[in-house]
């Protein structure tokens, strides 16, 4: 009976459904401030996850972690995306999904599918971190998902974000973290990268007026 | 002797084909001679068969007919009794409707004759399919039910679409029979001998244990119509004439399930759990596609035709879930779902004729098959406007009619994969639940137009508001078939648990608390799981209503006629109406991509209005473009690669002989 | 004596449900800075409308007329399977939850035959849309009730609550999920903004209204009664299967003085969360409502796997 886990284990289940729902969240919003509020809200959750675990378990170095995570994740991270939207003048483009549902419904078989995937690594650990794997397998893969399925430059730099923070989730979860050098790293990484991002969005839309990906296909060598 | 009483059934119904040979002479021995043999035959065949289910038998015989070393097996079980008596119910009820409706041919240039033969000799091939225990007897029966509904499916051949349909509808009847007999002969070639006896104790590797599966769930599957090989459905079942339509999509189809399950459940046996999900899977796809294009469909029959491949689905559905059940290891719940399934083909047949018979009562009377020209009828055809909502809320399962019952069966099956240890299984099956949940929903919606479109409103056409009420012998057969799906939806438990020998016979596994429950209450699994009172329910929804009505005839009753509202312009005009492509409008429009529909509006405009507006809608199935095309085009190249070999010159003819002689005589030697 | 207390229920839903929409009403008009009309006005238009007469279309037939008795009694029906105040209630063995579903269906099959009876453009135009909507929320629905039956695993209402209440205060993910999910449905069922409007008689908006159009009288009266005595079924059943604490165990009238109390506070508070959410939100254009309900359903959807992947593992 799941009552008679520890209110710790059922926390962190809540936690873990509530990120896969901003997971979904991220795949349905079509709107770019919207995919970033999505993303902040799976940054704050994530935070509190990191909190959780330090306090329950005694970890005091993933208190840091908790408070990076949350002012890169939760505001950093989506306070400068929100400014490059608004200076992009991009607030108003709604993302065309060739089929919003089809993206929906693979979402769920990602989901299913990397349950499977998760299944057999039970002998090697405790039922609880086997299920929060899947969990965190499928938040990365649905992070590619969106990766694939747009094309506007900001929600990938979103989705890959999504796939780093699936990542994250499960190392928290189920190894108490990663070493503070490379937790450290890693966000100092993340920040680089949204430095980076930053720039490049410049260019590509002076290049090519326009932050849609699919342009880019303009590029290549190949007659026209 | 429920044996002998079922040999006598299909005597007489051969006896009928007989005589129907005199009747072009004497239309009056159509009517009451070949029809009322007909339906006596279908009465005994019907009383065979609930004998043997009541009694729990397994009477076998061999006939000295077919080949010298190879008399035909025959044998009457519970399994092949339940199906049995479906055929006989529905023989007996569609020859009653015939006497009236066979009317409509008194002065066709079609013959009275060729219907007569061919419907005994399709009734007593589908009887005789019930009866086979041995290949070679099944399959010749097979053949014998396969060809004979070709010929009344081009009984009106004048008609060139009709003439189509017959034949896509034998092509692919041959290519279902095709693989099921591939499938008996891997079975006879592992087992000693044709009789299912010795299929039984074949040994079958799970490879060739598969590929038997396989190649009868592909003939058999052809034949029921599930997706994506179904496309001959719709198109040959509406073109029958009616009472046939009702044969074939209310017991045809069953005979196909009835062979699935035999050769699945009884024959080979031991079941993999992979093939489960295959059926659960390719029913669930059945079920929503059926569903969604006989919402699309504007013909009455072609609806219906639709909707049997939706049922057929949903029944499919309810065997893969046995399946997975039994082949994990949980034999009871896996006769759970055996169950459902059983009494979902049960349902469906008396649900699915009495349609197709109410469909042909419209059409007898005002001579329309198409929805956007009836309305009205409720007024026209009082009593077949009832049993047509018996039929509709029944198809629609909805309670407390039958069609829910098995719903709700399948629905408590699948509630159970809690027990199952695999977790995709358990996601799985929720998920297809899920799916049949959305079928039954639009079945709602679908038989809400059907009713609505042609029952309720205004009459669209002239000759529909002249249509009268049909005779006698058309009301009587509906009526019978509307008091079934009532009785069978209030009084489910009693039903079940005669049927429940049949799982206990088939997978030898017994059926755990159907066998305990009352006959007021319906409880699958256990008491606490899950309980179902329909006659308590009808009790409660009668009380509350009478009551109700009671309380405001008290005061004088005080009802007016007026005007419909028509927002103060006066007059509204039946052309004003939804029709039956408007109602259908919101689902086309957010599952477009199902339908491989083409829409174009043509607005001519002179400077300021539209000066008249086209509006063209093409829906067609998306299975010809995407299956049948391709194959065509494919069987098209080869056969001109090979039609290179004709020449015409008929020395290279001889010369093809003459190297054909020197090979054999060098692989004799 | 339980049957006693069923039947107490019943009246309970039946004639408390009009000072359900009396209460919603009342909040909605002030958090509009309007005049709220009294609590009881549902009551005094219910019996108004007994008393006027009734006009009917020339061609209505006999289906429109015995169609308000069959939508009633299905509701009354439904209402009488639903533990309000103690969750031992003998009849809810006769139908369970997906009886539940199938009778709603019910009565929505006959409302909508009745709107295509009379033959306008509205009555066939409400019913269209009334069964799209349905057929798009009625899987989810069953989704969230699947979540409910596998947790508990049951689909008996009375049984099911006593599980979860044994269980005791357990954080589920999937009950968030599927408690939300069937917030949504419900709201698109019983025909609330955002997908229908129970104020308007527009004709681009209506859904609901447009089926009972031409319904007056004493027909009307039942309809909208139906119709109040579903808005507070659903209220219930979110209510007490998901937060079923408070609700009475043992026919003591300690225990049921509680019971009372707690779901008169509960539905109260959901009344006041409707209407706030009913103020925040738009009404949305028709071909917007596919999108929510599949959001419904993806919530009920995943209700189901954070079951299953997070939670079954554990039933023993």
């Amino acid at each position: 009976m799941l009552s008679h886990l520890s209110l710790y284990e059922q926390a962190i289940f809540v936690l873990a459904a509530l990120l896969l729902y901003t997971c979904f969240s991220l795949l349905a919003h079509t709107r770019l401030l919207d995919l970033i509020r999505a993303f902040a809200w799976q940054g704050v959750l994530l935070a509190a996850t990191c909190a959780l675990v330090a306090w329950v378990l005694e970890q005091p170095h993933l208190y840091i972690s908790a408070i990076l995570t949350l002012s890169l994740k939760g505001f950093l991270i989506p306070f400068a995306l929100h400014r490059l939207v608004i200076k992009l003048k991009l607030q108003h483009t709604v993302e065309k999904v060739s089929s919003p549902t089809t993206v929906l419904l693979s979402g769920v078989g990602l989901v299913i599918f990397s349950y499977y995937v998760a299944l057999p690594i039970e002998q090697l650990s405790t039922e609880i971190t086997r299920n929060v794997i899947a969990i965190s397998l499928a938040m990365v893969l649905l992070g590619m998902l969106l990766l694939i399925s747009r094309s506007q430059a900001v929600s990938q730099v979103v989705g890959f974000m999504a796939v780093e923070n699936g990542l994250f989730f499960a190392a928290v979860v189920s190894t108490y973290g990663m070493p503070m050098v490379v937790e450290l790293g890693v966000a100092f990484d993340v920040l680089v990268a949204m430095v980076l991002f930053g720039v490049f969005f410049f260019q590509i839309k002076d290049n090519l007026d326009s932050l849609d990906v699919d342009q880019m296909n303009r590029l290549s060598e190949v007659d026209e | 002797m429920p044996l002998s009483l079922a040999l006598l059934s299909i005597v007489g119904v051969l006896a009928s084909a007989l005589i129907s040979f005199g009747t072009d002479r004497a239309p009056w021995l159509f009517r009451f001679v070949v029809l009322g043999l007909l339906a006596v035959s279908g009465l005994t065949a019907t009383a065979a068969g609930v004998w043997v289910l009541l009694t729990n038998q397994n009477l076998a015989i061999e006939l000295a007919l077919g080949l010298p070393w190879l008399p035909w097996h025959l044998r009457l079980d519970a399994l092949s009794g339940f199906f049995f008596a479906i055929v006989g119910l529905i023989t007996f009820v569609t020859s009653l409707y015939a006497v009236n409706y066979s009317r409509e041919f008194q002065n066709s240039p079609y013959s009275y004759s060729t219907l007569g033969v061919f419907t005994g000799l399709f009734i007593a091939g589908m009887l005789l399919v019930l009866l086979a225990d041995d290949g070679y007897a099944f399959m010749v029966a097979w053949e014998l039910m396969s060809l004979s509904s070709y010929f009344l499916v081009v009984y009106q051949h004048l008609n060139e679409s009709n003439r189509r349909a017959g034949f896509l509808y034998l092509l692919m009847a041959h290519v279902g029979g095709l693989s099921i007999l591939l499938s008996f002969g891997v079975m006879v070639g592992f087992g000693d001998g044709f009789s299912f006896a010795a299929m039984r104790q074949a040994a079958l590797s799970p490879l060739w244990a598969s590929i038997v599966f396989g190649l009868a769930f592909f003939g058999f599957g052809m034949k029921a119509g599930l997706v994506p090989i179904h496309a001959w459905l719709p198109e040959a079942h509406p073109v029958a004439p009616s009472h046939i339509s009702a044969l074939m999509s209310g017991v045809m189809l069953k005979v196909a399930i009835y062979g699935f399950i035999r050769v699945v459940f009884d024959l080979v046996g031991d079941l993999l759990w992979w093939w489960g999900l295959l059926i659960l899977f390719v029913g669930a796809a059945s079920a929503l596609l059926g569903i969604l294009y006989a919402l699309m469909q504007n013909n009455s029959k072609r609806l219906l035709a639709y909707s049997s491949i939706e049922n057929v689905g949903i029944i499919f559905t309810a065997l893969g879930l046995a399946i997975l059940f039994i082949s994990t290891g949980h034999p009871v719940l896996g006769a759970l779902g055996f169950l459902a399934a059983l009494y979902h083909s049960l349902n469906h047949a008396l649900f699915k004729s009495l349609l197709f018979l109410g469909a042909g009562a419209i059409a007898h009377s005002s001579h329309e098959y198409n929805l956007e020209r009836m309305g009205g009828l409720i007024h026209k055809l009082p009593y077949t406007a009832v049993f047509f909502l018996i039929g509709c809320i029944s198809i629609a399962s909805l309670p407390p009619f039958n069609g829910f019952v098995s719903e709700w069966l399948i629905f408590q099956t699948a509630l159970q994969t809690t027990a199952l240890e695999s977790g995709i299984l358990r996601l799985i099956i929720p998920i297809t639940a899920a799916v049949l949940a959305l079928t039954g929903a639009l079945a709602v919606a679908c038989f809400v137009k059907l009713y609505g479109i042609a029952f309720l409103g205004l009459p669209r056409t002239r000759h529909v508001k002249h249509a009268r009420e049909v005779g006698g012998s058309m009301l009587a057969s509906q009526a019978i078939l509307a008091v079934l799906c009532f009785l069978f939806g209030i009084f489910p438990a009693l039903t079940l648990q005669t049927l429940a020998v049949i799982p206990e016979k088939i997978l030898a596994t017994p059926v755990g608390e159907f066998a305990a429950s009352s006959w007021l209450w319906l409880t699958p699994i256990s008491a606490d799981v899950a309980s179902y009172s329909p006659a308590l329910l009808l009790l409660g929804i009668v009380v509350v209503g009478f009551l109700g009505w009671l309380l405001l005839r008290l005061k004088k009753p005080c009802v007016r006629r007026a005007d419909t509202w028509d927002c103060g312009f006066g007059g509204g005009t039946a052309r004003m109406q939804y029709t039956a492509t408007s109602f259908a409008m919101p689902i086309r429009h957010i599952l477009s991509p199902v339908w491989h529909s083409s829409e174009t509006i043509d607005e001519q405009r002179d400077d300021l209005r539209p000066v008249s507006i086209k509006h063209e809608l093409h829906i067609a199935d998306r299975s010809w473009p995407v299956l049948y095309l391709p194959i065509l085009h494919y069987v098209q190249w080869v056969a001109r690669r090979i039609g290179v070999v004709q020449t015409g010159n008929i020395r290279v003819y001889l010369m093809y002989s003459f190297f054909t002689l020197l090979a054999i005589l060098w692989i004799v030697t | 004596m339980d049957w006693l207390l069923a039947l107490l229920q019943t009246a309970l839903f039946v004639f408390g449900a009009p000072l359900l929409l009396g209460w919603i009403k009342r909040l909605k008009a002030l958090s509009q800075n309007r005049q709220p009309a009294p609590v009881w006005q549902p009551y005094r238009d219910l019996r108004r409308l007994f008393h006027k007469e009734v006009v009917i279309a020339h061609h209505a037939s006999w289906l429109f007329r015995i169609t308000p008795y069959i939508v009633f009694g299905a509701v009354v029906l439904v209402a009488s399977v639903v533990p309000l105040l103690v969750t031992s209630l003998p009849t809810a063995a006769i139908a369970d939850v997906i009886v539940l579903v199938g009778f709603f269906a019910l009565g929505r099959f006959f409302l909508a035959l009745a709107g295509m009876d009379i033959g306008t453009a509205f009555g066939g135009m409400g019913a269209s849309r009334e069964m799209t909507i349905a057929s798009m929320a009625e899987p989810a629905m069953l989704m969230a009730v699947f979540t409910l039956a596998m947790t508990a695993s049951t689909t008996n209402l009375s049984t099911a609550m006593l599980t979860i209440l044994h269980e005791g205060l357990v954080l589920r993910p999937s009950f968030i999920f599927a408690a939300l999910g069937l917030m949504m449905v419900a709201v698109a069922e019983t025909g609330r903004i955002p997908v229908d409007n129970p104020a308007t008689h527009l004709e681009l908006t209506m859904v609901h209204e447009a089926m009972i159009l031409e319904y007056s009288g004493r027909y009307l009266a039942l309809i909208e009664w139906a119709a109040q005595i579903k808005l507070m079924v659903y209220g219930v059943l979110v209510l007490n299967l998901f937060f079923p604490w408070g609700i009475a165990t043992e026919t003591t009238t300690n225990a049921l003085l509680i019971g009372s109390v707690v779901i008169l506070a509960k539905l109260m508070l959901l009344a006041l969360i409707l209407v706030v959410s009913e103020t925040v939100v738009a009404k949305m254009r028709l071909f917007r409502i596919p999108q929510y309900l599949s959001f419904a359903f993806l919530l009920c959807l995943l209700g189901a796997l954070s079951h299953v992947i997070l939670e079954a593992g554990y039933i023993i």
